[in-house]
């Protein structure tokens, strides 16, 4: 059971206080949008074996909905940042490519 | 009832100054306390314990520990019985009560044992080879048959009267296993300053300590060394020792469970089984090694043990298991045992040593204690007589063919060296080695399994880390600790003991022996014996193709009983390697998976049984209802008044009073459970334009506006009245169930995608109990009663705030029976009080309450859609007819851009319609499907007999439905029967909406 | 013209359980007014308005005062007798207007729960994920977190080490009471706290 640290109220607390939300970073197709365009941002999800940006949301807690970056293969987590970015923060990207420099994810 | 197999002497675990009496099947027996089952019925002679799961083999006690595969009973009887609880586990208590398993009608006459003589029949994979066809058999036949046949223990029939609990724990340092490697590690962390938690499955610290004294650690005989150690340790604030325990998993992010068994000593325990959930920094696994048994020809007859459990047996508990013991090796260890049996004055038929010149301190002293010592022999036969072993048949592995030497022995201690217990290393990801040399499978120090920094979480110490002396194992057990506590940033002060032990050459190990005489491999040699899985079986299951280690234990079934193949899978991988002429380490090893060993559902279960099983949700009229009659309906975790019943009347009679008394005078409604939002901020007029399909920014303060909600499919998902309070803030309401999920969906919104927008949103469902008052008796009800508002004045969509008979309220005018209505939201607090109120001027003129059910007929009277009804994640607002709900003016809500795409625009999808049937009494069953031309068309969403029209109507989803008003369509019912129905108008009562709106 | 009447208030559940075990006493305290503060925390003005409705300073993450709990990055939970909470919501109003906030009276949403006694760390150790040794989770510290199935809080805000206060919402009380109930039986405590 994943350990996570919420970054709004800096509560370490285990899994089952949080909902996991989903792949991040989806960019809305309103009205206007193509067909192909909207089918994507409505279906189209990332399953990596490895690194994922997802979204969770403290939900026995702050109540607050947060980002996290990690393996779904070794459950190895590489940061979490808030939510109202469009984009991960570049230390945690750096901290992705170091450990597949080191081979630890791919 | 003397013990006829109690030695004299020793035994440090038993007080022998007390008696205790036990039953096994019926008969009673005696033993003393410290005893485990196993022990007791061994000092007893009692040999046959059990009876095997396929061929009904006769079986006695194999080990003394965890890892034990046949020795399971039944424990207790009705609401204390627990099944498949292993012996060597169990420790001994006045009354025990313990039944055999497996057996009819017992243990010494097994009519099953009829399965053994047809052995040649069930080869590896027999289930799945035999009981295909024909298909429908499985079900009738061969199922019900097996399903009697099969199975262990006895599954309980009594709800179980124990106490069960859970704990959350949180340590720097877990350390599964009290041995000698986890008391040095404790030892370690501990004078470092960790939280430690010592987790020991035993009732007992030291480990082979206790067996195998014949070091010397700090220049101390062991087990002064063992005392001092524990009186240090348990003198340490930061330490928690837990006997019982044990480490049954180490989970993602060292997320580990311990398992204690802290009430099954008989007395009326307060807490029989304990779970702990714990968060370790890191976790030390000094979890020990298993003794590997050897293959050979019926090595499964009651009386063949292995080496160290009978040695434990000895000096543990004072018991030899044998008068006559034959001693069968392929290392040094097993020359302890026969050692130790000399000492007790037992026996020591032969030691049998597999290896061609045996040498070493222990086999010098065994020599010259004149043990006969037999180099590069095995046991090739065994042989039993009244289901106990009588003798064994010697074989030469380098003249398999020639005839053995027969040997009179009740007892065989056998010993194939040693697996590492790896379990918690390998349980979330840390991979296992094969070492050629050490014959065992050891944990990778390059692979472990790692927690969310990619730290490694689990350090593995002493034997469990293939370490075989106690000088080896203390070193390693010292070195691993400070190196786990490095990672935590602490340094540890304690030295590590300096140890002078025997040394020890390694193992020779024999996969399976030959049978002496011409057959070679006759017989049956068992791998694993909870299973029945022998050498042949796994043999087979690899030339069958089965080459995968996986694939051959699933075929084969080895490994797979309760005991996970603790004493199988090794042996078992090997013959699989031999026969497909792989190495060990090509083979590969099965996964291992938790727990360690079984725990009980109690344990699982913890505190959350009866009421609290699953949390219900009580509005503050809830014992009123209670007290008037109230049947339930569960509405997401809330209990809701379904109707309330008056004597022994019908389910109709009773919803159809209320049904009907809110029609011709008064009902009220406890609505509390509908959620409400409050929405508020400069942007909330243009977030809530965003959440409904309809306009919400120009409804105007004191007004109320019924709206639709979609998710971005654009299917409908809530609905409610939405209040506009002032400017700046909403009171949004939900569907019951909706509550905290369109909560949650707000702040999803606001937090995730519009974190621009100034919005403060909270959930004050709990706040208000809701009451809704209707009828045409309404306002006559309402003014009668001593308030501030003028309920008269106040118009259809309208609301007012006052008090009501001293409770504060908030009324809105709105409708969902299709009567002139009022909802009131009163503080939970006065919830009650204005409920008994409102009721007590209710059945003052004719009325009364009314129910959920009776509130669903009303509003499919009227037309009235409820979410989850009509609507079931496919169905739009179109759909349902609600287009005069979806605003086209509007440039932009969730939903939208999806309804505009040509699979929910199409005209032919399925719309919502009234349906009446031919026959006015014939209620059309919930569900049923529309079909035409042997095609269905569509779907029953709503159905009942309506007491206001007399009549039965329904609604339902037809495909092009509009189009259709007045033809008459077929609907199925599961009894294979039609029933005609006209489409309609789903509107069936009040057409033009004139009662809401007097 | 109708009066408002407070004595018609009545909590869901009333009582006051001595289990027995360790000196463990559970009390369902009776109405509290609580009210809802969402509002830029950082901001002095709200800081001020908090401080005049309640004499209490803004409580720093995750900590909670006498009488204002740290609930979320930008939410408070202010508490004052039962009655003041309509009264308190509109003072805030009017001392925040003009500034972006949302005060609502909520005091009759939740129910608070009083644990105290010696093994009370080890009753909630039970059901709430959560590391409440004597020097992790002191007084001052609050959790929002959930206890068994339910979502709840507790703090510890008085100034002895074993008195917890607990809250979750209305509805769920009488779960809530029957678990802490259970939970504390004579007995039942693994006793490491």
């Amino acid at each position: 059971m994943l350990l996570i640290d919420c970054p709004c109220c800096g509560v370490s607390g285990e899994e089952t206080e949080f909902a996991a939300g989903g792949e991040a970073h989806i960019v809305r197709a309103g009205p206007g949008s193509s067909d192909a365009d909207f089918a994507s941002y409505l279906f189209d999800r990332k399953n990596p074996r490895g690194v994922h940006f997802e979204r969770w949301r403290h939900a026995f807690g702050c109540g607050k909905w947060f980002h996290m970056v990690r393996s779904t293969q070794t459950l190895e987590v590489f940061g979490v940042y808030k939510a109202d970015v469009t984009s991960p923060p570049q230390d945690i990207l750096d901290r992705v490519e170091a450990a597949r420099a080191e081979g630890r994810v791919k | 009832m003397t013990q006829p197999n109690r030695l004299d002497d020793g035994g440090v675990l038993i007080d022998r100054s007390h008696k205790i009496k036990f039953f096994f099947d019926g008969k009673p027996y005696n033993g003393h306390p410290g005893d485990t089952l196993a022990s007791a019925l061994l000092a007893n002679g009692v040999k046959l314990v059990n009876r095997s799961y396929k061929y009904h083999r006769p079986r006695g006690i194999v080990s003394s520990g965890p890892e034990e595969p046949n020795a399971l009973v039944n424990l207790g009887s009705d609401a204390t019985h627990e099944p498949n609880i292993r012996m060597t586990q169990i420790e001994l208590h006045d009354g025990l009560d313990a039944t055999s398993q497996n057996r009819f009608p017992n243990l010494d006459a097994d009519i099953g044992v009829l399965n053994a003589a047809a052995s040649r029949l069930y080869p590896a994979g027999f289930y799945y080879k035999t009981f295909i066809h024909p298909r429908h058999a499985w079900k009738y036949l061969f199922e019900p048959v097996i399903r009697r046949i099969a199975g262990l223990g006895k599954a309980p029939t009594h709800p179980d009267n124990s106490q069960y609990e859970h704990t959350y724990a949180f340590c720097d340092v877990l350390i599964a296993g009290g041995g000698v490697a986890g008391l040095v590690a404790a030892k370690a962390a501990s004078e470092a300053g960790a939280r430690v938690i010592l987790a020991e499955q035993t009732e007992r610290l030291g480990g082979r300590l206790l067996v195998d004294d014949d070091a010397e650690i700090d220049g101390k005989p062991a087990r002064v060394w063992l005392e001092e150690t524990i009186a240090a340790l348990e003198a340490m604030d930061n330490v928690t020792i837990r006997l019982r325990t044990c480490c049954s998993a180490a989970y993602d992010h060292n997320y580990c469970l311990l398992y204690e068994r802290s009430g099954d000593r008989g007395e009326a325990a307060q807490v029989r089984h304990r779970l702990w959930r714990v968060r370790t920094a890191r976790v030390i696994a000094a979890t020990g090694m298993i003794e590997r048994p050897i293959a050979f020809h019926y090595n499964d007859v009651p009386g063949v043990m292995l080496a160290s459990a009978v040695r434990d047996y000895v000096k543990l508990w004072g018991v030899s298991p044998g008068e006559k013991t034959v001693v069968y090796t392929t290392n040094d260890d097993g020359y302890r045992t026969a050692l130790a049996l000399h000492e007790a004055g037992r026996t020591v038929r032969a030691i049998l040593d597999s290896r061609k010149d045996p040498s070493g301190p222990l086999v010098e002293k065994a020599r010259a204690a004149g043990l006969e010592i037999r180099p590069n022999t095995g046991i090739g036969k065994a042989k039993a007589k009244r289901n106990k072993l009588e003798q064994i048949e010697t074989v030469n592995f380098d003249k398999p063919e020639a005839p053995g030497k027969t040997m009179y022995c009740d007892c065989v201690a056998m010993s194939n060296g040693w697996s590492p217990v790896i379990h918690l290393y390998s349980h979330s990801g840390g991979k296992a080695l094969w070492d050629e040399d050490a014959v065992m499978y050891r944990p990778d120090p390059a692979n472990p399994p790692r927690g969310k920094d990619a730290e490694a979480m689990v350090f593995v110490a002493g034997s469990a880390n293939g370490e075989l002396t106690t000088d080896a194992v203390v070193a390693q057990a010292a070195e691993i600790a400070s190196e786990a506590l490095s990672q935590l940033g602490m340094k540890t002060s304690a030295v590590a003991p300096s140890v002078t032990a025997v040394t020890e050459t390694t193992t020779v190990p024999v996969w399976c022996t030959p049978s002496p005489g011409k057959a070679g491999l006759g017989g049956k040699h068992f791998l694993d014996y909870q299973n029945d899985v022998t050498v042949a079986d796994v043999a087979l299951a690899a030339r069958e193709g089965y080459e995968s280690v996986e694939h051959a234990k699933r075929y084969t079934t080895l490994g797979m009983a309760t005991d996970q193949g603790k004493l199988s899978n090794i042996n078992g991988h090997a013959i699989l390697g031999k026969t497909l002429g792989k190495t060990m380490a090509e083979v590969g090893t099965t996964t291992f998976r938790p727990p360690f060993t079984p725990i009980s559902f109690g344990s699982i279960a913890g505190r959350e049984t009866g009421n609290l099983f699953k949390p219900v949700r009580q509005t503050a009229m809830h014992d009123w209802h209670a007290a008037h009659g109230a049947d339930w309906e569960p509405v997401g975790d809330w209990r809701r008044p379904y109707r309330y019943q008056r004597g022994d009347e019908d389910r109709d009679t009773s919803i159809h009073r209320e049904c009907l008394r809110v029609r011709n005078s008064v009902g009220i409604l406890d609505a509390s459970t509908l959620g409400k939002i409050i929405v508020k901020g400069p942007d909330a007029p243009k977030f809530l334009d965003m959440m409904y399909t309809n306009m919400m920014s120009s409804l105007k303060p004191g007004k109320c506006r019924y709206g639709l909600m979609n998710n971005e499919n654009g299917f409908l998902m809530d609905d409610g009245v939405v209040v506009r309070l002032d400017e700046e803030t909403f009171l949004c309401h939900t569907t019951s169930g909706g509550a905290d999920r369109i909560h949650a969906w707000f702040e999803e919104w606001l937090q995730t995608e519009w974190f621009d927008f100034k919005v403060y949103v909270a959930n004050v469902t709990e706040q208000y109990s809701q009451i809704a008052v209707a009828g045409p008796k309404g306002l006559e009800l309402l003014g009668s009663l001593d308030s501030d508002i003028d309920f008269a004045a106040v118009p259809f969509m309208g609301m007012a705030e006052g008090t009501v008979e001293g409770c504060p309220v908030r009324a809105f005018r709105i409708s969902f029976t299709g009567e002139l209505s009022y909802e009131f939201a009163v503080p939970v607090s006065f919830g009650l009080a204005l409920w008994e109120k409102l009721h007590a001027k209710a059945e003052a003129l004719g009325g009364g309450v009314y129910g959920t059910e009776a509130q669903h007929i009303l509003r499919a009277e009227k037309g009235f859609v409820v979410i989850g009804d009509e609507t079931d994640g496919t169905v739009t607002a179109h759909d349902v007819g609600m287009s005069w709900a979806v605003s086209k003016k509007k440039e932009d809500f969730i939903g939208k851009r999806a309804m505009e795409r040509s699979d929910l625009t199409r005209p032919d999808r399925k719309q919502l319609v009234g349906l009446l049937t031919e026959d006015p009494n014939e209620v059309l069953p919930d569900g049923a499907h529309g079909v035409e031309n042997g095609k269905a068309i569509g779907h029953v969403t709503s159905t009942y007999f309506s007491p206001t029209l007399k009549r039965s109507i329904a609604m339902a989803l037809i495909n092009g439905g509009r189009a259709r008003f007045g033809e008459v369509i077929q609907i199925s019912t599961a009894k294979k029967k039609t029933i005609r129905a006209v489409i309609c108008d789903p509107v069936f009562y009040d057409k033009k909406g004139e009662r809401q709106d007097v | 013209m109708s009066e408002l009447d407070l004595s018609l208030a009545r909590p869901i559940l009333e009582g006051v359980s001595d289990t027995g075990a360790n000196g463990l006493k559970l009390f369902v305290q009776l109405l509290r007014g609580m009210v809802t503060l969402r509002a830029d925390l950082s901001s002095p003005s709200v800081a001020a308005a908090v401080k005049d409705v309640t004499g209490s300073d803004m409580p720093d993450v995750r900590k909670a005062t006498e009488n204002v709990l740290w609930m979320s990055t930008d939410e408070l939970l202010l508490l004052m007798p039962y009655g003041e909470g309509g009264a308190v919501a509109a003072k805030l109003g009017e001392a925040l207007a003009g500034e972006h906030h949302l005060a609502v009276d909520v005091s009759d949403a939740r129910s608070l729960f009083k644990l105290e006694g010696g093994a009370a760390r080890e009753v909630l150790a039970k059901g709430a994920p959560v590391d409440l040794a004597r020097d992790k989770f002191a007084v001052g510290d609050l959790r929002r977190t959930r206890i068994s199935h339910i979502a709840a809080a507790f703090w510890q805000s008085g100034a002895e080490p074993d008195v917890f206060e607990i809250i979750c919402f209305r509805s769920y009380a009488n779960y809530l009471w029957e678990w802490l109930e259970e939970s504390s039986r004579e007995g039942s405590m693994p006793g490491i706290l």
